[in-house]
């Protein structure tokens, strides 16, 4: 008996989502079928890695992936241009932990400092990232949004508790957003919702349903991106088709696996390679759930990541 | 697929003698039909009609073991294209690859680091299961030798055997054949060979073909050859062909009911690079793969690729459980700050998360409250004060810290007064209501 290759239909297709300017612009997203299933449909942009550095010394990061960067992490220019040209970064993703009332509780104005400089150092597409703290990310992005004017940058993350003035300014100053949600399909729809009807347009948007790391809720993320992704294709749920993004780096670079030394658990082996790896696998997990952006720290990881997607595409 | 109701109906001797315990043929047919009853109950049935429903009634994919004995890895019988569906059943087992012309002690000690390699992650024991020897001496006497020497040396791992030549293949499984190894694989060419050695030692097969039409031809011939554990080969090299071919191999078996392909899947995805391997691994676990055949076995990768296929194989249904224990955060002092919650381990890996981030060195104590959330268990009378005070004294908290404050969630900032009363000379504190406020809420309790 011939074999007939069992195809899905679909009825929706993941919006693309372009960010940065010129020559080196990206866009994600545009797929019309399941993660790199392309005998089924078009697979037009392949997921994207961006480098995650920071606007100070990322000192709670392990020393696995903090001595990468010890001669240029003082400055988030040294380090952007390091990222940019000795590790060929496709794109950056600056998070500007500083601004933490617990950190430095920097300045609005320091970081629209920041963000010129960082911006004028670098031709690569820029996402910038608040400190996560909901109330000062509100005052902190909607600064960066107008220090970023005109180069096309994804900011974010929009959330439910700040998202109003967080979408005004990415619209007043054209950028792409990304709206974060805690692991939940129905609130990652509810927020592209409530954004949307603010008038700002879905076809600017990134969704962000939160990312796990391996080993510590790795299976939730993934069953939620898993559902977003079928809503999108398979019921043509126009809320649920901008590109999926997955923070890898932050929440990888904490974990125990990643942190404990080989003299401390000798049955895990050595601990250089183990933090890679947490990193490469978590990444590769989220793409096969969707993931069309993804933010990594560690250049090997994100090697690793960016062989394992030229051999899915 | 599954037949329905009117289907099976059509089948039965529609006498309605009600010896089957039921008034109708038909009534025994609906319930046949929602798997309520068996076939036998019915003496009248003809012999046509169970072959039929026999049929239609076994599992899309094939199961069976890889292996023998109590480590033995349970492969196929998966049910769903999704985790979130329902759940994904048999966890792929992990092969190590070596090949026979290995000096005596590269064969001894891989086996060795086999045998040595299981782990325990939350409660689970996890291990490579399987070593892959690989036929490339061109000796069978060196390769029977070889195979008996890896299987003593990891008495309790799953054998498979990576070598079409059936000569070589018959010596090796002789020396071997309580242990009942796989064989891999058949090619079109070798298939009768090969199906005879399968069948004569009652162990597995499996089918080697470039790509899915040949590759059900062939299973459909070592059928024919009377072989029915068959494990699939696709000659998928690639990460693309293997989420490829595993997605339709898959989807032909469950939603096409497509009987050449259902069985369980083997995908080799050895690199020169081992943190690659074990990324090209993670797509085939989390792309359907039964057998995934590795190069190396480092501690640190096996701990990374144990995790993935733990957490893709947990049941999406059941909120997964972490246990019930007070867990350092950092190296907490005596007189570190010292929070609750419950056992949902969602819960638990986003309030750990954070109190980490904090960097405050804490104690996190966490309830059995049947893996719900913090307000679920407090809604259904799990997380009350009554219960809360009684985990504090029989946890042993009291010689583990000096002070006497208890740090709740703020979602239950309603249980303080009555954990107060309840907790004679505790301090209740009410926390903060969403996890990302914890850093802040404990730094400022460090001042
Ligand atoms: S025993 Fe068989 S023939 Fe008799 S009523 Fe039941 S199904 Fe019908």
């Amino acid at each position: 008996m011939s074999y007939i290759i069992p195809k899905e239909s679909y009825n929706g297709k993941v919006l693309s989502v372009d960010f940065g300017k010129g020559n080196n612009a990206l866009t994600v997203g545009g797929g019309n079928c399941l993660p790199f299933l392309s005998f089924e449909g078009e697979l037009p942009h392949p997921p994207v890695i961006a480098y995650e550095i920071q606007d100070t010394v990322p000192e709670d990061w392990p020393d696995t992936v903090k001595n990468i960067y010890k001669d240029v992490s003082a400055n988030p220019v040294t380090w952007a241009q390091y990222c940019q040209n000795e590790l060929k970064a496709k794109a950056l993703a600056l998070r500007l932990v500083s601004t933490h009332p617990d950190r430095e509780n920097r300045s609005t104005e320091d970081v629209a400092k920041i963000i010129k400089e960082v911006l004028a150092a670098i031709e690569v597409p820029l996402i910038i990232l608040g400190s996560n703290h909901i109330e000062k990310d509100a005052s902190v992005l909607v600064a960066a949004a107008e220090a970023a004017s005109g180069s096309n940058c994804i900011i974010g993350k929009a959330q439910e508790g700040n998202y109003k003035t967080i979408v005004a300014a990415a619209l007043a100053h054209n950028h792409k957003l990304i709206a974060m949600s805690e692991l939940d399909i129905n609130l990652a729809k509810q927020l592209n919702i409530l954004i949307t009807q603010m008038g700002f347009a879905k076809e600017k948007l990134i969704t962000d349903p939160m990312c796990s790391a391996l080993g510590y809720g790795l299976e939730y993320t993934y069953s939620v991106m898993e559902r977003i992704r079928l809503a999108g294709l398979l019921q043509n749920d126009a809320t649920m088709q901008p590109p999926i993004l997955g923070d890898v780096g932050m929440y990888v670079w904490k974990v125990k696996e990643t942190v404990a030394s080989e003299s401390d658990v000798p049955e895990w082996g050595t601990l250089e390679e183990r933090g890679i790896a947490w990193e490469a696998l978590t990444a590769t997990g989220m793409l096969i759930a969707g993931t069309n952006l993804l933010i990594m720290r560690h250049p090997k990881a994100v090697k690793i990541t960016e062989q394992t997607i030229n051999e899915l595409i | 697929m599954a037949l329905t109701g009117v289907q099976i109906f059509k089948l039965l001797p529609k006498t309605n003698c009600k010896k089957c315990g039921f008034p109708t043929c038909l009534a025994f047919a609906m319930a046949l039909a929602q798997n309520k009853v068996e076939l036998a109950k019915c003496p009248d049935v003809s012999e046509e009609t169970k072959k039929t429903l026999g049929e239609a009634s076994a599992p899309p994919i094939r199961t069976f073991n890889l292996g023998v004995g109590d480590k033995a890895v349970k492969m196929g019988g998966e049910t769903v294209l999704f985790r979130h569906d329902k759940k994904f059943f048999n966890p792929c087992a992990l092969a190590v690859n070596i090949k026979d012309n290995s000096s005596d002690d590269e064969l001894a000690q891989k086996a060795a680091e086999v045998a040595a390699s299981e782990l325990n992650r939350v409660g689970q024991k996890l291990r490579v299961d399987a070593i892959s020897i690989e036929y490339a001496s061109n000796d069978s006497a060196q390769y029977a030798k070889a195979v008996k020497l890896v299987a003593d040396k990891a008495p309790d791992a799953a054998i498979i055997l990576n070598c079409k030549d059936a000569a070589a293949a018959d010596a090796a499984v002789k020396a071997i054949a309580a242990r009942k190894p796989l064989l891999y694989g058949a090619t079109n060419e070798t298939a009768e060979a090969l199906a005879n050695i399968a069948k004569t030692h009652d162990i597995p097969l499996c089918a080697s073909a470039q790509g899915l039409e040949d590759l059900s031809a062939l299973t459909e011939k070592l059928q024919g050859l009377g072989v029915n554990d068959i494990v699939l080969d696709s000659g998928a090299k690639t990460a693309k062909e293997i989420i490829e071919h595993n997605t339709q191999i898959r989807r032909s078996a469950l939603k096409k009911n497509f009987k050449p392909l259902g069985f369980p899947v083997l995908n080799c995805v050895i690199r020169d690079d081992s943190t690659l391997e074990a990324s090209i691994a993670s797509v085939a676990i989390a792309k359907y793969s039964s057998i995934v055949i590795l190069s190396s076995i480092e501690k640190w990768k096996n701990l990374a690729i144990f995790t993935l296929r733990q957490n893709l194989y947990t049941d999406p249904q059941v909120p997964m459980q972490v246990e019930q224990k007070v867990y350092s955060i950092g190296e907490p002092t005596p007189d570190a700050p010292l929070m609750i919650t419950t056992n949902f381990s969602l819960t638990y890996f986003i309030v750990s998360g954070e109190v980490e981030n904090s960097k405050v060195p804490s104690r996190l104590a966490v309830m059995d409250c049947e893996g719900l959330s913090v307000l679920t268990a407090w809604a259904a009378g799990k997380f009350t004060a009554a219960k809360i005070a009684q985990f504090i004294k029989d946890i042993g908290i009291e010689t583990q810290v000096k002070h006497r404050e208890l740090i709740i969630p703020g979602q239950v900032a309603i249980l303080s007064g009555a954990l107060e009363d309840k907790l004679e000379g505790w301090k209740i504190t009410v926390g903060p209501r969403e996890a990302n406020a914890i850093p802040t809420f404990l730094k400022s309790k460090t001042v």
